[in-house]
Protein backbone atom coordinates (compact mmCIF):
# COMPACT_ATOMS: atom_id res chain seq x y z
CA UNK A 1 0.00 0.00 0.00
CA UNK A 2 1.39 3.50 -0.77
CA UNK A 3 2.21 5.37 2.92
CA UNK A 4 0.56 8.73 1.13
CA UNK A 5 -3.12 7.06 0.66
CA UNK A 6 -4.97 7.20 4.22
CA UNK A 7 -8.03 5.83 2.76
CA UNK A 8 -7.52 2.91 -0.23
CA UNK A 9 -10.38 0.88 -1.40
CA UNK A 10 -11.27 -1.69 -4.25
CA UNK A 11 -14.82 -2.55 -5.68
CA UNK A 12 -15.92 -2.00 -2.00
CA UNK A 13 -19.87 -3.47 -1.90
CA UNK A 14 -22.36 -4.25 0.72
CA UNK A 15 -25.41 -6.15 -0.39
CA UNK A 16 -28.32 -6.17 2.20
CA UNK A 17 -30.34 -9.53 0.72
CA UNK A 18 -31.25 -8.56 -2.95
CA UNK A 19 -30.45 -5.14 -2.31
CA UNK A 20 -27.26 -3.69 -3.43
CA UNK A 21 -26.87 -0.56 -1.28
CA UNK A 22 -22.99 0.34 -1.95
CA UNK A 23 -21.95 -1.19 -5.29
CA UNK A 24 -17.90 -1.36 -6.25
CA UNK A 25 -16.66 1.73 -5.42
CA UNK A 26 -12.96 2.60 -5.88
CA UNK A 27 -11.14 5.44 -4.75
CA UNK A 28 -8.09 6.34 -2.83
CA UNK A 29 -7.85 9.93 -0.40
CA UNK A 30 -4.15 11.08 0.27
CA UNK A 31 -2.70 12.58 3.36
CA UNK A 32 -3.86 15.73 4.31
CA UNK A 33 -6.74 15.78 1.85
CA UNK A 34 -10.01 17.49 2.37
CA UNK A 35 -12.45 15.09 0.33
CA UNK A 36 -16.02 15.37 0.10
CA UNK A 37 -18.42 12.68 -0.02
CA UNK A 38 -21.31 13.69 -1.74
CA UNK A 39 -25.02 12.11 -3.10
CA UNK A 40 -28.35 12.15 -2.87
CA UNK A 41 -30.25 10.40 0.22
CA UNK A 42 -30.02 7.08 -0.25
CA UNK A 43 -27.75 6.65 -2.30
CA UNK A 44 -25.21 4.61 -0.08
CA UNK A 45 -23.38 7.25 1.57
CA UNK A 46 -23.87 5.86 5.13
CA UNK A 47 -22.96 2.71 4.09
CA UNK A 48 -20.41 3.28 2.77
CA UNK A 49 -18.61 5.45 5.50
CA UNK A 50 -19.67 2.49 8.18
CA UNK A 51 -17.39 0.42 6.33
CA UNK A 52 -14.65 2.90 6.04
CA UNK A 53 -14.98 3.15 9.94
CA UNK A 54 -14.86 -0.40 10.37
CA UNK A 55 -18.32 -0.25 11.70
CA UNK A 56 -19.72 -3.04 8.59
CA UNK A 57 -18.12 -5.95 7.16
CA UNK A 58 -18.18 -5.12 3.05
CA UNK A 59 -19.78 -7.46 1.46
CA UNK A 60 -16.74 -7.84 -1.08
CA UNK A 61 -14.07 -5.71 -2.39
CA UNK A 62 -11.23 -4.83 -0.23
CA UNK A 63 -9.20 -1.77 0.96
CA UNK A 64 -7.34 0.36 3.59
CA UNK A 65 -8.14 2.96 6.48
CA UNK A 66 -5.33 4.63 8.75
CA UNK A 67 -3.17 1.72 7.80
CA UNK A 68 -5.43 -0.98 8.81
CA UNK A 69 -7.36 -3.73 6.75
CA UNK A 70 -11.37 -2.44 6.35
CA UNK A 71 -12.04 -6.61 7.22
CA UNK A 72 -8.80 -8.24 9.59
CA UNK A 73 -8.25 -4.59 11.50
CA UNK A 74 -11.84 -3.74 11.53
CA UNK A 75 -11.77 -3.51 15.45
CA UNK A 76 -7.86 -1.37 15.09
CA UNK A 77 -9.28 0.90 13.00
CA UNK A 78 -12.05 2.54 15.25
CA UNK A 79 -8.63 3.51 17.33
CA UNK A 80 -6.78 5.31 14.51
CA UNK A 81 -9.77 7.45 12.73
CA UNK A 82 -11.98 10.46 14.27
CA UNK A 83 -15.56 10.36 13.90
CA UNK A 84 -17.96 13.24 14.35
CA UNK A 85 -21.43 13.78 13.38
CA UNK A 86 -24.04 16.77 13.71
CA UNK A 87 -26.57 14.66 15.03
CA UNK A 88 -24.42 12.90 17.92
CA UNK A 89 -21.01 14.00 19.22
CA UNK A 90 -21.21 15.01 22.66
CA UNK A 91 -22.95 13.96 25.87
CA UNK A 92 -25.02 17.25 26.50
CA UNK A 93 -25.53 16.68 29.95
CA UNK A 94 -22.05 15.90 30.75
CA UNK A 95 -19.59 19.14 31.53
CA UNK A 96 -16.87 20.05 28.87
CA UNK A 97 -14.27 18.42 30.86
CA UNK A 98 -16.28 15.29 31.41
CA UNK A 99 -17.04 14.96 27.61
CA UNK A 100 -13.31 15.19 26.87
CA UNK A 101 -12.27 12.84 29.57
CA UNK A 102 -14.79 10.08 28.79
CA UNK A 103 -13.78 10.19 24.67
CA UNK A 104 -10.03 10.00 24.95
CA UNK A 105 -10.51 6.90 27.62
CA UNK A 106 -13.01 5.60 24.98
CA UNK A 107 -10.08 5.99 22.30
CA UNK A 108 -7.79 4.31 24.82
CA UNK A 109 -5.41 7.04 25.62
CA UNK A 110 -3.44 6.90 29.21
CA UNK A 111 -4.58 9.21 32.14
CA UNK A 112 -1.34 10.87 31.78
CA UNK A 113 -2.12 11.85 27.91
CA UNK A 114 -5.41 13.10 28.41
CA UNK A 115 -4.40 15.40 31.15
CA UNK A 116 -1.70 16.91 27.98
CA UNK A 117 -4.42 17.04 25.86
CA UNK A 118 -7.14 18.53 27.57
CA UNK A 119 -4.85 21.20 29.03
CA UNK A 120 -3.31 21.80 25.39
CA UNK A 121 -6.75 21.47 24.03
CA UNK A 122 -8.48 23.88 26.31
CA UNK A 123 -5.94 26.64 25.84
CA UNK A 124 -5.67 26.17 22.07
CA UNK A 125 -9.50 26.83 22.07
CA UNK A 126 -9.87 29.24 24.42
CA UNK A 127 -12.33 27.68 26.75
CA UNK A 128 -10.32 27.06 29.80
CA UNK A 129 -13.54 28.98 32.04
CA UNK A 130 -16.02 27.15 30.44
CA UNK A 131 -14.24 23.51 31.72
CA UNK A 132 -16.89 23.02 34.31
CA UNK A 133 -20.33 24.40 32.17
CA UNK A 134 -22.32 22.07 31.01
CA UNK A 135 -21.99 21.63 27.14
CA UNK A 136 -25.88 21.67 26.68
CA UNK A 137 -25.58 24.84 27.84
CA UNK A 138 -22.43 26.67 25.60
CA UNK A 139 -23.49 28.12 22.50
CA UNK A 140 -23.62 26.23 19.24
CA UNK A 141 -20.35 27.38 17.55
CA UNK A 142 -18.53 26.61 20.59
CA UNK A 143 -19.88 22.98 21.02
CA UNK A 144 -18.98 22.49 17.18
CA UNK A 145 -15.95 23.78 18.01
CA UNK A 146 -15.20 21.25 20.70
CA UNK A 147 -16.94 18.18 19.12
CA UNK A 148 -13.91 18.66 16.47
CA UNK A 149 -11.61 18.91 18.88
CA UNK A 150 -13.04 15.86 20.94
CA UNK A 151 -13.10 13.68 17.65
CA UNK A 152 -9.16 14.08 16.63
CA UNK A 153 -8.21 14.79 20.47
CA UNK A 154 -6.47 11.21 19.60
CA UNK A 155 -3.98 12.76 16.72
CA UNK A 156 -5.89 10.33 14.28
CA UNK A 157 -4.99 10.08 10.36
CA UNK A 158 -8.28 10.36 9.36
CA UNK A 159 -11.47 12.29 10.86
CA UNK A 160 -14.94 10.92 9.26
CA UNK A 161 -17.54 14.36 9.52
CA UNK A 162 -20.84 13.18 8.82
CA UNK A 163 -22.71 16.52 7.99
CA UNK A 164 -21.09 18.43 10.89
CA UNK A 165 -22.85 21.86 9.69
CA UNK A 166 -26.46 21.02 8.90
CA UNK A 167 -28.66 23.57 10.42
CA UNK A 168 -25.90 25.96 11.53
CA UNK A 169 -25.54 29.81 11.26
CA UNK A 170 -23.26 31.07 8.15
CA UNK A 171 -20.79 32.61 10.55
CA UNK A 172 -20.47 29.41 12.81
CA UNK A 173 -20.20 27.35 9.81
CA UNK A 174 -17.28 29.33 8.38
CA UNK A 175 -15.44 29.12 11.61
CA UNK A 176 -15.75 25.22 11.18
CA UNK A 177 -14.14 25.59 7.99
CA UNK A 178 -11.47 27.51 9.58
CA UNK A 179 -10.79 24.19 12.04
CA UNK A 180 -10.56 21.36 8.60
CA UNK A 181 -8.72 23.82 6.91
CA UNK A 182 -6.28 23.78 10.10
CA UNK A 183 -6.44 20.45 10.46
CA UNK A 184 -5.45 19.35 6.97
CA UNK A 185 -2.66 22.12 6.99
CA UNK A 186 -1.43 19.76 9.64
CA UNK A 187 -1.53 16.46 7.57
CA UNK A 188 -4.71 15.39 8.95
CA UNK A 189 -6.90 13.67 6.17
CA UNK A 190 -10.63 14.45 5.76
CA UNK A 191 -13.27 12.40 4.87
CA UNK A 192 -16.79 15.12 5.12
CA UNK A 193 -20.34 14.40 4.03
CA UNK A 194 -22.42 17.59 3.62
CA UNK A 195 -26.28 18.37 2.07
CA UNK A 196 -24.37 22.33 1.83
CA UNK A 197 -22.87 22.10 -1.73
CA UNK A 198 -21.68 25.01 -1.62
CA UNK A 199 -19.45 23.56 1.18
CA UNK A 200 -18.28 20.71 -1.51
CA UNK A 201 -16.19 24.36 -3.31
CA UNK A 202 -14.09 23.34 0.23
CA UNK A 203 -12.74 20.20 -0.82
CA UNK A 204 -9.77 19.53 -2.59
CA UNK A 205 -11.59 16.44 -4.40
CA UNK A 206 -15.21 15.80 -4.18
CA UNK A 207 -16.90 12.22 -5.07
CA UNK A 208 -21.08 11.95 -5.97
CA UNK A 209 -22.67 8.37 -5.72
CA UNK A 210 -25.51 7.76 -7.48
CA UNK A 211 -27.22 4.26 -6.90
CA UNK A 212 -24.26 3.27 -5.27
CA UNK A 213 -21.59 3.85 -7.40
CA UNK A 214 -19.44 6.20 -7.63
CA UNK A 215 -20.50 8.54 -10.63
CA UNK A 216 -18.23 11.56 -10.49
CA UNK A 217 -14.81 12.04 -8.25
CA UNK A 218 -12.43 15.06 -9.51
CA UNK A 219 -11.73 18.65 -7.65
CA UNK A 220 -14.80 20.85 -7.35
CA UNK A 221 -13.25 23.05 -10.97
CA UNK A 222 -12.64 19.95 -13.03
CA UNK A 223 -15.99 18.59 -12.26
CA UNK A 224 -17.53 22.22 -13.05
CA UNK A 225 -15.06 22.13 -16.27
CA UNK A 226 -16.25 18.54 -17.12
CA UNK A 227 -20.47 19.95 -17.35
CA UNK A 228 -19.89 23.07 -18.46
CA UNK A 229 -21.40 24.75 -15.31
CA UNK A 230 -20.48 27.59 -12.91
CA UNK A 231 -21.61 25.46 -9.22
CA UNK A 232 -21.06 22.35 -7.76
CA UNK A 233 -25.24 22.64 -7.12
CA UNK A 234 -25.11 22.29 -10.67
CA UNK A 235 -23.28 19.52 -11.21
CA UNK A 236 -24.78 17.89 -8.36
CA UNK A 237 -27.86 17.99 -10.26
CA UNK A 238 -26.83 16.61 -13.59
CA UNK A 239 -24.87 13.84 -12.02
CA UNK A 240 -27.64 12.84 -9.28
CA UNK A 241 -30.76 13.07 -12.18
CA UNK A 242 -29.46 9.87 -13.08
CA UNK A 243 -30.75 8.27 -10.54
CA UNK A 244 -32.88 5.32 -10.91
CA UNK A 245 -33.08 4.19 -7.29
CA UNK A 246 -35.89 5.87 -5.89
CA UNK A 247 -35.71 7.52 -2.58
CA UNK B 1 -58.42 42.52 2.68
CA UNK B 2 -56.19 42.23 5.71
CA UNK B 3 -52.74 40.68 5.12
CA UNK B 4 -52.28 36.88 4.94
CA UNK B 5 -50.19 37.33 8.15
CA UNK B 6 -49.65 40.39 10.47
CA UNK B 7 -47.04 39.86 12.86
CA UNK B 8 -46.95 42.97 15.42
CA UNK B 9 -44.22 43.01 18.31
CA UNK B 10 -44.29 39.44 18.96
CA UNK B 11 -42.08 38.51 21.63
CA UNK B 12 -41.55 35.64 23.43
CA UNK B 13 -39.39 34.29 26.65
CA UNK B 14 -38.33 30.69 27.79
CA UNK B 15 -36.93 31.37 30.98
CA UNK B 16 -34.65 33.89 30.72
CA UNK B 17 -33.85 33.42 27.06
CA UNK B 18 -35.82 35.73 24.83
CA UNK B 19 -36.75 33.41 21.61
CA UNK B 20 -38.45 36.00 19.54
CA UNK B 21 -37.40 39.84 20.48
CA UNK B 22 -40.01 42.05 19.41
CA UNK B 23 -40.90 40.82 15.78
CA UNK B 24 -43.01 42.29 13.21
CA UNK B 25 -43.65 41.86 9.68
CA UNK B 26 -47.03 41.06 6.73
CA UNK B 27 -47.02 38.73 4.48
CA UNK B 28 -49.62 39.60 1.75
CA UNK B 29 -52.07 37.53 0.46
CA UNK B 30 -50.79 34.68 -2.45
CA UNK B 31 -46.90 35.38 -1.59
CA UNK B 32 -44.26 32.69 -1.18
CA UNK B 33 -42.57 34.61 1.88
CA UNK B 34 -38.87 32.75 3.19
CA UNK B 35 -38.39 32.97 7.14
CA UNK B 36 -34.54 32.14 6.97
CA UNK B 37 -31.97 31.59 10.18
CA UNK B 38 -30.17 29.18 11.36
CA UNK B 39 -31.19 26.60 14.12
CA UNK B 40 -32.18 28.16 17.56
CA UNK B 41 -33.16 31.95 16.07
CA UNK B 42 -36.88 31.34 17.27
CA UNK B 43 -38.18 30.15 13.45
CA UNK B 44 -40.03 27.44 15.36
CA UNK B 45 -41.37 29.23 17.91
CA UNK B 46 -42.90 31.78 15.43
CA UNK B 47 -44.65 29.43 13.67
CA UNK B 48 -46.02 27.70 16.90
CA UNK B 49 -47.21 31.17 17.64
CA UNK B 50 -49.17 31.22 14.21
CA UNK B 51 -50.16 27.80 14.68
CA UNK B 52 -51.64 28.99 17.91
CA UNK B 53 -50.14 26.49 20.10
CA UNK B 54 -48.57 28.97 22.29
CA UNK B 55 -49.65 32.54 23.00
CA UNK B 56 -47.27 35.03 22.67
CA UNK B 57 -45.98 36.87 25.72
CA UNK B 58 -46.84 40.43 24.21
CA UNK B 59 -47.29 41.63 20.84
CA UNK B 60 -50.35 40.19 18.57
CA UNK B 61 -50.31 38.31 15.29
CA UNK B 62 -53.08 37.52 12.93
CA UNK B 63 -53.57 35.30 10.11
CA UNK B 64 -56.75 36.45 7.43
CA UNK B 65 -57.17 38.51 9.97
CA UNK B 66 -57.91 36.38 12.53
CA UNK B 67 -56.04 36.77 16.15
CA UNK B 68 -53.94 33.84 17.04
CA UNK B 69 -55.27 34.10 20.91
CA UNK B 70 -58.71 35.32 20.60
CA UNK B 71 -59.57 33.78 17.83
CA UNK B 72 -58.01 30.17 17.95
CA UNK B 73 -60.64 27.38 16.92
CA UNK B 74 -61.82 29.99 13.25
CA UNK B 75 -58.11 30.34 12.81
CA UNK B 76 -57.43 26.73 12.62
CA UNK B 77 -59.42 26.20 9.83
CA UNK B 78 -57.47 28.84 7.72
CA UNK B 79 -54.10 26.92 8.17
CA UNK B 80 -52.17 24.03 6.91
CA UNK B 81 -49.20 23.55 9.16
CA UNK B 82 -46.12 21.42 8.76
CA UNK B 83 -44.18 21.20 11.60
CA UNK B 84 -39.96 20.36 11.50
CA UNK B 85 -40.58 16.84 12.79
CA UNK B 86 -43.07 14.09 11.42
CA UNK B 87 -45.79 14.05 13.18
CA UNK B 88 -48.38 11.43 11.03
CA UNK B 89 -49.52 8.79 12.46
CA UNK B 90 -46.25 5.81 11.56
CA UNK B 91 -48.64 3.00 12.21
CA UNK B 92 -52.11 4.07 10.27
CA UNK B 93 -51.10 3.76 6.49
CA UNK B 94 -50.76 6.59 3.63
CA UNK B 95 -54.55 6.73 2.94
CA UNK B 96 -55.76 6.50 6.85
CA UNK B 97 -53.97 9.60 7.88
CA UNK B 98 -55.08 11.81 4.83
CA UNK B 99 -58.16 10.51 5.71
CA UNK B 100 -58.20 11.36 9.13
CA UNK B 101 -56.74 15.00 8.66
CA UNK B 102 -59.76 15.49 6.33
CA UNK B 103 -62.13 14.26 8.90
CA UNK B 104 -60.63 16.40 11.38
CA UNK B 105 -61.95 19.26 9.05
CA UNK B 106 -64.70 17.92 7.98
CA UNK B 107 -63.89 17.42 4.36
CA UNK B 108 -63.35 14.79 2.15
CA UNK B 109 -60.30 13.60 0.46
CA UNK B 110 -62.18 12.79 -2.76
CA UNK B 111 -63.41 16.65 -2.83
CA UNK B 112 -60.57 18.14 -1.97
CA UNK B 113 -58.30 15.87 -4.03
CA UNK B 114 -57.17 18.53 -6.93
CA UNK B 115 -55.41 20.63 -4.33
CA UNK B 116 -53.30 17.55 -3.42
CA UNK B 117 -52.89 15.94 -6.44
CA UNK B 118 -49.58 17.58 -7.24
CA UNK B 119 -47.99 16.60 -4.10
CA UNK B 120 -49.94 13.21 -3.84
CA UNK B 121 -49.16 11.84 -7.09
CA UNK B 122 -46.20 9.91 -5.92
CA UNK B 123 -47.87 8.11 -2.95
CA UNK B 124 -51.22 7.04 -4.77
CA UNK B 125 -49.42 3.71 -5.80
CA UNK B 126 -49.20 2.87 -2.41
CA UNK B 127 -52.22 3.78 -0.23
CA UNK B 128 -51.82 0.99 2.07
CA UNK B 129 -47.64 1.16 2.98
CA UNK B 130 -47.46 2.47 7.24
CA UNK B 131 -46.43 6.05 6.91
CA UNK B 132 -43.68 5.16 9.48
CA UNK B 133 -42.27 2.87 6.66
CA UNK B 134 -42.22 5.70 3.90
CA UNK B 135 -38.75 6.97 2.66
CA UNK B 136 -37.77 10.89 4.30
CA UNK B 137 -38.80 11.92 0.97
CA UNK B 138 -42.45 10.52 0.67
CA UNK B 139 -42.86 11.08 4.37
CA UNK B 140 -42.44 15.09 3.36
CA UNK B 141 -45.28 14.55 0.84
CA UNK B 142 -47.42 13.32 2.93
CA UNK B 143 -47.47 15.69 5.58
CA UNK B 144 -47.71 18.03 3.34
CA UNK B 145 -50.84 16.25 1.71
CA UNK B 146 -52.34 15.86 5.11
CA UNK B 147 -51.58 19.51 5.41
CA UNK B 148 -53.32 21.01 2.46
CA UNK B 149 -56.31 18.41 2.32
CA UNK B 150 -59.17 21.21 3.84
CA UNK B 151 -58.06 23.68 1.44
CA UNK B 152 -55.97 25.95 3.71
CA UNK B 153 -55.44 29.06 2.53
CA UNK B 154 -52.11 29.30 4.38
CA UNK B 155 -49.56 27.15 4.57
CA UNK B 156 -47.06 27.50 7.18
CA UNK B 157 -44.31 25.17 6.63
CA UNK B 158 -41.47 24.71 9.06
CA UNK B 159 -38.06 23.76 7.45
CA UNK B 160 -39.39 21.10 5.51
CA UNK B 161 -36.45 20.70 4.02
CA UNK B 162 -34.11 20.29 6.34
CA UNK B 163 -31.74 16.66 5.79
CA UNK B 164 -32.84 17.00 2.31
CA UNK B 165 -30.36 16.47 -0.82
CA UNK B 166 -30.16 19.40 -3.34
CA UNK B 167 -32.44 17.27 -5.82
CA UNK B 168 -35.12 16.32 -3.98
CA UNK B 169 -34.80 19.87 -2.17
CA UNK B 170 -35.32 21.64 -5.45
CA UNK B 171 -38.35 19.38 -6.72
CA UNK B 172 -40.17 20.13 -3.39
CA UNK B 173 -40.07 24.33 -4.22
CA UNK B 174 -40.94 23.27 -7.57
CA UNK B 175 -44.27 21.82 -5.44
CA UNK B 176 -45.05 24.76 -3.50
CA UNK B 177 -44.55 27.18 -6.58
CA UNK B 178 -47.42 25.33 -8.06
CA UNK B 179 -49.52 25.59 -4.66
CA UNK B 180 -48.28 29.17 -5.00
CA UNK B 181 -49.82 29.70 -8.17
CA UNK B 182 -53.25 27.97 -7.15
CA UNK B 183 -53.29 30.73 -4.52
CA UNK B 184 -51.92 29.53 -1.84
CA UNK B 185 -50.17 32.06 0.58
CA UNK B 186 -46.69 30.19 2.02
CA UNK B 187 -44.70 30.78 4.88
CA UNK B 188 -41.84 28.66 4.88
CA UNK B 189 -38.69 28.29 7.12
CA UNK B 190 -35.24 27.43 6.06
CA UNK B 191 -32.24 27.57 7.33
CA UNK B 192 -30.40 26.86 3.80
CA UNK B 193 -29.79 30.72 2.66
CA UNK B 194 -29.26 29.28 -0.77
CA UNK B 195 -33.25 28.74 -0.76
CA UNK B 196 -33.99 32.36 -0.22
CA UNK B 197 -33.60 32.74 -3.92
CA UNK B 198 -37.08 30.09 -4.48
CA UNK B 199 -38.88 32.93 -2.58
CA UNK B 200 -40.54 36.38 -3.76
CA UNK B 201 -39.83 37.96 -0.20
CA UNK B 202 -37.66 37.32 3.24
CA UNK B 203 -37.47 37.82 6.97
CA UNK B 204 -33.90 37.00 7.83
CA UNK B 205 -34.21 36.09 11.57
CA UNK B 206 -30.94 35.39 14.00
CA UNK B 207 -31.37 35.30 17.85
CA UNK B 208 -34.94 35.90 17.93
CA UNK B 209 -35.25 39.40 15.89
CA UNK B 210 -35.94 40.18 12.50
CA UNK B 211 -32.52 41.26 10.54
CA UNK B 212 -33.93 42.38 7.33
CA UNK B 213 -36.87 42.14 5.30
CA UNK B 214 -36.46 42.46 1.68
CA UNK B 215 -37.01 40.47 -1.98
CA UNK B 216 -33.79 38.43 -2.59
CA UNK B 217 -32.02 40.77 -4.77
CA UNK B 218 -33.25 43.79 -2.86
CA UNK B 219 -31.27 42.27 0.26
CA UNK B 220 -27.89 42.04 -1.80
CA UNK B 221 -27.92 45.23 -3.58
CA UNK B 222 -24.77 47.39 -2.34
CA UNK B 223 -23.21 44.33 -1.05
CA UNK B 224 -20.30 44.26 -3.61
CA UNK B 225 -19.12 47.37 -3.07
CA UNK B 226 -16.25 46.54 -1.25
CA UNK B 227 -16.45 42.59 -1.65
CA UNK B 228 -13.98 41.01 -2.84
CA UNK B 229 -12.65 36.94 -3.47
CA UNK B 230 -9.08 35.82 -2.76
CA UNK B 231 -7.88 32.50 -3.36
CA UNK B 232 -4.35 30.50 -3.48
CA UNK B 233 -3.38 26.90 -3.00
CA UNK B 234 -2.09 27.58 0.75
CA UNK B 235 -5.92 28.59 2.10
CA UNK B 236 -5.45 28.61 5.56
CA UNK B 237 -2.07 30.86 5.26
CA UNK B 238 -4.07 32.92 3.30
CA UNK B 239 -7.03 33.60 5.56
CA UNK B 240 -4.42 34.07 8.41
CA UNK B 241 -2.82 36.93 6.15
CA UNK B 242 -5.35 38.24 5.15
CA UNK B 243 -6.79 39.07 7.99
CA UNK B 244 -3.72 40.83 9.49
CA UNK B 245 -3.95 43.66 6.81
CA UNK B 246 -5.21 46.74 8.34
CA UNK B 247 -7.44 47.68 4.84
CA UNK B 248 -9.41 44.29 5.69
CA UNK B 249 -12.71 44.29 7.53
CA UNK B 250 -13.51 40.71 7.79
CA UNK B 251 -12.04 38.01 5.60
CA UNK B 252 -13.59 34.40 5.64
CA UNK B 253 -14.26 31.06 3.83
CA UNK B 254 -16.49 31.39 0.73
CA UNK B 255 -16.13 28.07 -0.90
CA UNK B 256 -13.45 27.61 -3.43
CA UNK B 257 -12.05 31.13 -2.59
CA UNK B 258 -12.19 33.41 0.85
CA UNK B 259 -14.23 36.54 0.72
CA UNK B 260 -12.78 39.56 1.62
CA UNK B 261 -14.56 42.87 3.07
CA UNK B 262 -12.21 45.97 2.52
CA UNK B 263 -11.75 49.12 4.20
CA UNK B 264 -11.91 52.58 2.38
CA UNK B 265 -8.61 52.59 0.24
CA UNK B 266 -8.83 48.89 -0.55
CA UNK B 267 -6.64 47.90 -3.45
CA UNK B 268 -7.03 44.24 -4.75
CA UNK B 269 -3.91 44.60 -6.55
CA UNK B 270 -1.77 46.34 -4.25
CA UNK B 271 -3.19 43.74 -1.98
CA UNK B 272 -2.55 40.65 -4.36
CA UNK B 273 1.16 41.63 -4.80
CA UNK B 274 2.10 41.96 -1.08
CA UNK B 275 1.23 38.83 -0.74
CA UNK B 276 3.03 37.45 -3.91
CA UNK B 277 5.83 39.56 -2.06
CA UNK B 278 5.49 37.14 0.95
CA UNK B 279 5.69 34.13 -0.54
CA UNK B 280 2.16 33.18 -1.67
CA UNK B 281 2.81 33.14 -5.46
CA UNK B 282 -0.29 31.66 -6.31
CA UNK B 283 -2.70 34.66 -4.63
CA UNK B 284 -5.53 35.98 -6.97
CA UNK B 285 -7.59 39.28 -5.50
CA UNK B 286 -10.52 40.23 -7.62
CA UNK B 287 -14.13 41.35 -7.23
CA UNK B 288 -16.93 38.90 -5.59
CA UNK B 289 -20.82 39.20 -5.43
CA UNK B 290 -22.25 39.33 -2.40
CA UNK B 291 -25.01 36.63 -1.80
CA UNK B 292 -27.24 36.35 1.63
CA UNK B 293 -24.58 34.72 3.25
CA UNK B 294 -22.66 37.52 2.88
CA UNK B 295 -25.34 39.80 4.03
CA UNK B 296 -26.26 37.51 7.00
CA UNK B 297 -22.22 38.12 8.15
CA UNK B 298 -22.57 41.62 7.99
CA UNK B 299 -25.44 42.10 10.19
CA UNK B 300 -24.24 39.64 12.71
CA UNK B 301 -20.84 40.73 12.42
Amino acid sequence: MNTDKVISVRNLTKRFGSFTAVDHISFDVDKGEIFGFLGANGAGKTTAMRMLCGLSLPTDGDGQVAGCDIISQSEEIKKRIGYMSQKFSLYSGLTVEENVKLFSTIYGMSSLQIKDSSASLFRDLGMEDMRRAYVKDIPVGWRQKLAFAVATIHKPEVVFLDEPTGGVDPVTRRKFWELIYKASSEGMTVFVTTHYLDEAEYCNRISIMVDGRISALDSPAALKEKYHVSTIDEVFRIVAQTAKRGD
Amino acid sequence: MSPAIDISGVTQRYGTLTALDNVCFQVERGEMFGLIGPDGSGKSTLYRILATLLAPDSGTATVCGLDTVKDYSELRTVIGYMPEKFSLYQDLSVSENLKFFASLFGVSVKENYDIIAPVFAQLERFPNRRAGALSGGMKQKLALSCALIHRPEILLLDEPTTGVDAVSRSEFWDMLSTLREKGITILVSTSYMDEANRCERIALIDKGKILRVNTPDGLVTGLDENLYNASSSSMFELLTKLRQLPEVEDCYTFGATLHVVGRKGFNPVAVRDRLRYEGLSDVEVYPAKGDIEDLFIKLTR
